[in-house]
């Protein structure tokens, strides 16, 4: 199904998945960055509003036109929905142990972006949970630090939304082709209003989403990353690496695929206890405790740890890539250590190694 | 019932007024331990031995050097609290100075004046079981050691960045998106990330996080507008002698 909704169209949407009792969540302008909160209606959205991104760089800007979805990845991601950073687990009193209760909401997400759409089934397939609702917002306008095209991402979206929107303004209007991708997406779609779309909507948003993939500012380095990592495991590179590495773990934590987690067991005054688990990061120390003391305390072994897992092993453990091109490591690290020129480096380095795995 | 004591050292006493400060839950904690000297709440004291001595401040006299060294004796578990007690605090900045010289400037009469040349840590004249960091220290991470010490549990504190408690907070960076200094990639975990809750920069009162990369980030906080001056500052004010690098 698809049809073309204007800005009316598109808080009606809204006003649609509230009513079905759903928790709808989008992008909104706050703290000088477009982070993601709940919505009551569309007029929340950054209208507007768009970003300039860099490495270890983020500003918000003001756009010359209206486009409510004309930013790319901001500080937070759908993790913080479907996998939350601090979660009761189970708790135990007098009268014994206690399950935490499933207490998220029905979520229906507005403005997925294409990379963070595969960013949301990669990290469903770890940590489950009730699928939400995915309004997609097809990328038309990829940022500096984007590279969802070389990592297969987008920038249009995949397979797991319910409705797709492609966002267009020009001489006709501010408007949005909405394509239903599951039956209940058309089923929302036909309660609001919209016109039919023409194929000359079609060919315009198919249009629009081939020239981003041509606009993407980074790119990885086309050759196949697990051979590239497994090559480069004593390479002197993880130590050029570690001189500019914070080891803060803040790639980790606006990593829209990475999951792990620590399990605390906590107890207050009266004998009752709790076990929660909160975002862990491969960049705390006490990340690798085993009895004794850390496995990996350098930063480079932090490193390589995390972009061995990420671009590497992630397909061992999970079947695909665990990076998905959103660009929010490079510019969210405060040292603006850039993975895509990491990877390009170490590529550089196998081939004049001249030994492949 | 297990003791506790609360010893002040060379230190302003905010670190002790947090368990003061711990409003809810003090009487609560009364009925499981048995306050046996804090002569911020009480001027009672009991003799030792005790089982967990709460200890705040910095050894700065002579007679510190002593007094340390028969808490420890006298107490089971020792936790030392606050910037003073964990790094030297604020006081530590005489060990980068002429101390004679400070005290001829503060006091009117230095001879009657019986100070050490530096400004330590209780780690650094006795074995110390557990910290808390920070000035002040804070009072979730105080009950939380407690709690933990009555459970005979290991504590939750970590030893991470600031910047992992932020971004589980959900707050925006600071640094990266308004350019404002913070030393969040650098400083020991543990206050929630209060300061960039607030729209400002960490200026490091918890002291260093494990294995601080100190050297990357100075390039960073220059970037975002601080001289040498302010540089200086930061790293050398409530942890002045903590080993940053």
């Amino acid at each position: 199904m698809n049809v073309v909704l204007d800005l009316d169209g598109l808080d009606a949407l809204v006003r649609v998945l509230r009513r079905d009792g759903r928790v709808v969540v989008g992008p909104v302008l706050r703290d000088d960055a477009i982070t993601l909160a709940e919505l009551s209606s569309a007029a929340g959205l950054p209208s507007g509003w768009g970003v300039e991104t860099g490495p270890g760089h983020y500003r918000v800007r003001r756009r010359a036109d209206a486009a409510v979805f004309g930013h790319s990845a901001g500080p937070q991601s759908w993790k913080r929905f479907l996998h939350p950073p601090r979660r009761r687990l189970l708790s135990s009193d007098s009268s014994g142990l206690h399950p935490a209760e499933d207490d998220a909401p029905n979520y229906a997400f507005l403005g997925v972006r294409p990379c963070d759409l595969a960013a949301i089934a990669k990290l469903r397939q770890i940590v489950g949970g009730r699928a939400p609702f995915v309004v997609a917002a097809q990328c038309t306008e990829p940022g500096e630090l984007c590279f969802c095209a070389s990592m297969g991402c987008g920038p249009a979206a995949g397979a797991g939304y319910d409705i797709a929107l492609t966002e267009r303004i020009d001489s006709d209007g501010h408007r949005f082709l909405a394509t239903s991708g599951t039956d209940e997406g058309a089923e929302v779609l036909a309660r609001v209003p919209a016109r039919p779309a023409s194929p000359n909507d079609l060919a315009l948003a198919d249009q629009d989403v081939e020239a981003a993939t041509r606009r993407m500012g980074r790119a990885m380095p086309e050759l196949d990353l697990r051979d590239v990592l497994t090559a480069n495991r004593d390479s002197a590179h993880w130590e050029t690496v570690a001189e500019r590495c914070l080891t803060c773990g803040n790639c980790t934590m606006v990593c829209p695929t990475c999951f792990c987690v620590s399990v605390e067991d906590t107890t207050d005054l009266d004998g009752n206890a709790e076990r929660s688990q909160r975002w862990a990061s491969c960049f705390e120390i006490d990340f690798s405790y085993l009895h004794g003391g850390a496995v990996r305390t350098s930063g480079a072994a932090r490193y390589r740890q995390w972009m061995t897992h990420k671009l590497g092993t992630w397909h061992d453990q999970f079947g695909t890539s665990g990076c998905v091109g959103c660009g929010r490591c490079i510019a969210w690290c405060p040292a603006g250590i850039d993975i895509t020129e990491e990877a390009a480096a170490l590529a550089t380095m196998m081939e004049l190694g001249g030994e492949r795995p | 019932m297990p003791t506790i004591a609360v010893w002040k050292f060379t230190s302003c006493d905010g670190c002790q007024l947090t368990l003061l400060d711990c409003e809810d839950e003090l009487l609560p904690l009364t009925e499981h331990v048995h306050i046996a000297h804090f002569l911020e709440a009480t001027s009672v004291s009991e003799p030792g031995p005790y089982d967990i001595s709460i200890v705040e401040g910095s050894v700065t006299t002579p007679d510190e050097t002593e007094r340390i060294r028969w808490i420890r004796e006298q107490s089971d578990v020792l936790v030392v609290v606050g910037a003073c007690a964990t790094s030297g605090g604020i006081q530590a900045l005489r060990n980068f100075a002429d101390v004679d010289e400070f005290r001829s400037i503060v006091y009117a009469r230095p001879e009657h004046i019986a100070t050490l040349g530096t400004s330590t840590a209780i780690s650094a004249h006795v074995s110390v079981d557990h910290e808390l960091r920070g000035c002040p220290i804070d009072k979730g991470q105080l009950l939380e050691l407690l709690t933990a010490l009555l459970a005979g549990r290991k504590p939750d504190l970590p030893d991470t960045s600031v910047c992992t408690d932020c971004k589980r907070r959900g707050l925006t960076c600071v640094l990266v998106a308004h350019g404002t200094p913070c030393l969040g990639p650098v400083t020991h975990a543990g206050c929630g990330a209060l300061c960039p809750a607030v729209n400002r920069g960490c200026y490091g009162c918890f002291g260093p996080m494990n294995r601080p990369n100190v050297p990357a980030l100075v390039p960073l906080l220059r970037r975002s507008g601080m001289g040498d001056d302010e540089l200086h500052l930061v790293f050398r004010t409530f942890n002045a002698d903590a080993e940053w690098t």
